[in-house]
């Protein structure tokens, strides 16, 4: 169920042509079609209303219809977004936020992936009394709102004197992402030849040398499939930026909601619009680049997460 | 914590140590963060703790305060509004669109590929981009209103009655890419006969879907609404995003009660108060499921 496979299309209506599709313009085409591209129309146009209005210069904002396309094609707005917009606390543009994210969404990814990997072998092939137990907690745990959590976070982070810096808020990405990769990994694991396994423990190999000689090799395509996940969920978070950072550490999202919700000054729409597009291109060009591979990890961590 | 020693074989625990040094990070999270972490604040949620956290216990105080907030009722009020309205239509467009794609289309990448990269974008982008489209003086009022409609008023995220479906209208283009894909990996997975059957029998399309099917796909059925459903619970950034909860309270969801209360207001009683209740709802939707999905045996992978 899980997976996304490319089973025979199903013959659907009326019609006994089978695989062909029918001449371009019955009746049923353009009601399909018609549809389809309405939609498809809707999903499109805020992309389309970004990148209009974030191309035009403010007096042509303030004359026209933001569906317009821009008369005047001006890259400032996209300049001061990324270098000069101010937050209220400081006026270094997105630039900042951009970094600051980067710094927290590699090593995120790096070690959450590392840990659940593991988690998810052990689980798979070296199971013990109450693994699964943890396991299931762990999936639970899952579906339980961030806010209930948070406090008692934000406490042990304290505690190891690591509240505000970077470093916690990668712990506390690692933390949640465990679940869904877990279970990933765990499901992953759990699919591949048992026999393989057993050869290489006769062989003599334990624990590490089967996680990295064996399983690491054959399962690049659900590390893949990890890092399309956690890339795009570790950068688009906003909760754990505010809350685990101090301003200064602030992730891109956070700042952007700072620039563009920010009460002081005159609204640039075009410079909101464009730091929202700059925000918003790092999981979009995951997005793109990865196609099929984000689909099978939404699926895969959608629908047993 | 790992090992369950018995007593009569000292060296059980040891027994597959590294498998158990590897699933520490594990165990110390599902314990100490999931379990200990969630009890930790229901039991302070008890308490009077203001700007520290303080064993004083009051008993059912802070609910108490919490149900006579009228700003939580307003929260409350909202998440039932949304969470009601999401479901449905995310449900209702999601399948519609799934059922289109189905239809051997060409171009079905592109479709697919577009109507998902929505939700590769996080909410705050998506508040924003909404929040933009529906300002009053420049989005879609004034470019209705400029092709001659001059009274057209569509002003969702300034009028407090109706704040709340404007930001539906960004949820919901931001997540049913995410149901249409689920949906079409469930259509995917129906049996081809079962089409050829009904088609045999000269069934109407409409009427296989409906009662075919759709049945057939409880389970997925099942699994997208328990999904869609713990996302309305913890809805928070969008609406930072799109409104700061505005105009006035009009907006506000509980998650940004609990958020507001917790760093801002000092008010950590209230705050776990409202998280605790957060997490009944969200119990409410999944103990059933995980009772059904995983109650009467087991089914892997």
């Amino acid at each position: 169920m899980s997976d996304i496979a490319i089973n025979k299309p199903v013959v659907a209506m009326s019609g006994p042509k089978g695989r062909k599709p029918k001449p371009l313009l019955s009746p049923r085409n353009i009601m399909i079609y018609g549809t389809l591209f309405v939609a498809a129309a809707y999903y499109l146009l805020p992309l389309y209303v970004m990148v209009v209005t974030s191309l035009k210069g403010m007096p042509e904002i303030r004359l026209g219809n933001i569906f317009s396309p821009p008369v005047e094609i001006t890259f400032e707005p996209w300049v001061k977004a990324w270098a000069t917009a101010c937050t209220g606390l400081n006026c270094d543009g997105l630039s900042r936020g951009f970094w600051n994210s980067v710094r927290i969404t590699i090593p995120s990814v790096i070690v959450s992936i590392a840990i659940a990997s593991v988690n998810g072998y052990a689980l798979a092939n070296w199971r013990f009394k109450g693994s699964e137990l943890f396991f299931s907690i762990l999936v639970v745990g899952a579906f339980i709102p961030y806010q209930v959590m948070i406090y008692p976070i934000v406490i042990v982070l304290r505690e190891m004197g690591i509240y505000g810096t970077l470093t916690g808020l990668i712990l506390v990405h690692s933390i949640f992402g465990m679940p869904i990769l877990t279970l990933l990994f765990r499901n992953y694991f759990a699919s591949l030849p048992e026999e393989l396994f057993k050869a290489a423990r006769i062989d003599g190999a334990g624990f590490w040398a089967i996680y990295f000689r064996i399983m690491l090799p054959m399962s690049l395509p659900i590390f893949v499939v990890a890092m399309i996940l956690q890339v795009t969920g570790i950068w688009n978070d906003f909760l754990f930026g505010v809350v685990f950072t101090r301003p200064e550490y602030y992730p891109m999202t956070v700042q952007l909601n700072n620039i563009v919700n920010s009460v002081q000054g005159v609204k640039e729409y075009n410079v909101n619009m464009a730091a929202t597009i700059l925000t918003g291109a790092v999981p979009l060009i995951v997005y793109f680049v990865s196609g099929r591979l984000f689909v099978r990890g939404i699926a895969a961590g959608a629908v047993k997460g | 914590m790992a090992g369950h020693a018995k007593t009569d074989r000292p060296n059980q625990l040891f027994r597959n140590l590294n498998s158990k040094i590897a699933s520490i990070p594990m165990i110390l999270t599902a314990v100490v963060i999931f379990l200990g972490g969630t009890l930790w604040t229901v039991v302070y949620s008890f308490t009077n703790s203001k700007l520290l956290p303080r064993l004083n216990f009051v008993g059912l105080d802070q609910y108490e305060r919490l149900w006579a907030a009228p700003r939580w009722i307003v929260s409350i009020e909202n998440l039932a509004i949304y969470g009601f309205f999401s479901l449905i239509f995310s449900l209702v467009i999601g399948f519609l669109l799934a059922a289109l794609m189905d239809q051997k289309i060409r171009f079905e990448n592109t479709f697919r590929t577009i109507f998902l990269y929505p939700f590769a974008l996080s909410f705050i982008v998506t508040g924003l981009v909404w929040q933009w489209i529906l300002n009053p003086e420049f989005g879609v009022q004034s470019v209705v209103r400029s092709l001659g409609w001059t009274s057209f008023t569509f002003d969702p995220l300034y009028t407090p009655s109706i704040v709340i479906y404007g930001i539906l209208i960004a949820a919901l283009w931001q997540g049913t890419g995410l149901v249409m894909c689920l949906m079409l990996a469930g259509l995917r997975g129906i049996d081809e006969d079962i089409w050829k059957a009904s088609r045999v029998d000269g069934i109407p399309a409409w009427r296989t879907y409906g009662q075919i099917i759709i049945p057939m796909m409880r389970p997925v059925f099942i699994t997208t609404l328990v999904i869609i459903a713990s996302g309305i619970v913890k809805v928070y950034d969008l609406v930072v995003a799109q409104t700061s909860g505005g105009p006035g309270i009009a907006s506000e969801v509980p998650a940004k009660y609990v958020y507001d209360y917790m760093f801002q207001a000092q008010n950590l009683g209230q705050g776990f108060a409202a998280s605790t209740m957060m997490l009944i709802t969200v119990a409410i939707i999944i103990v059933p499921w995980a009772y059904l999905e995983f109650g009467g045996g087991r089914k892997r992978v």
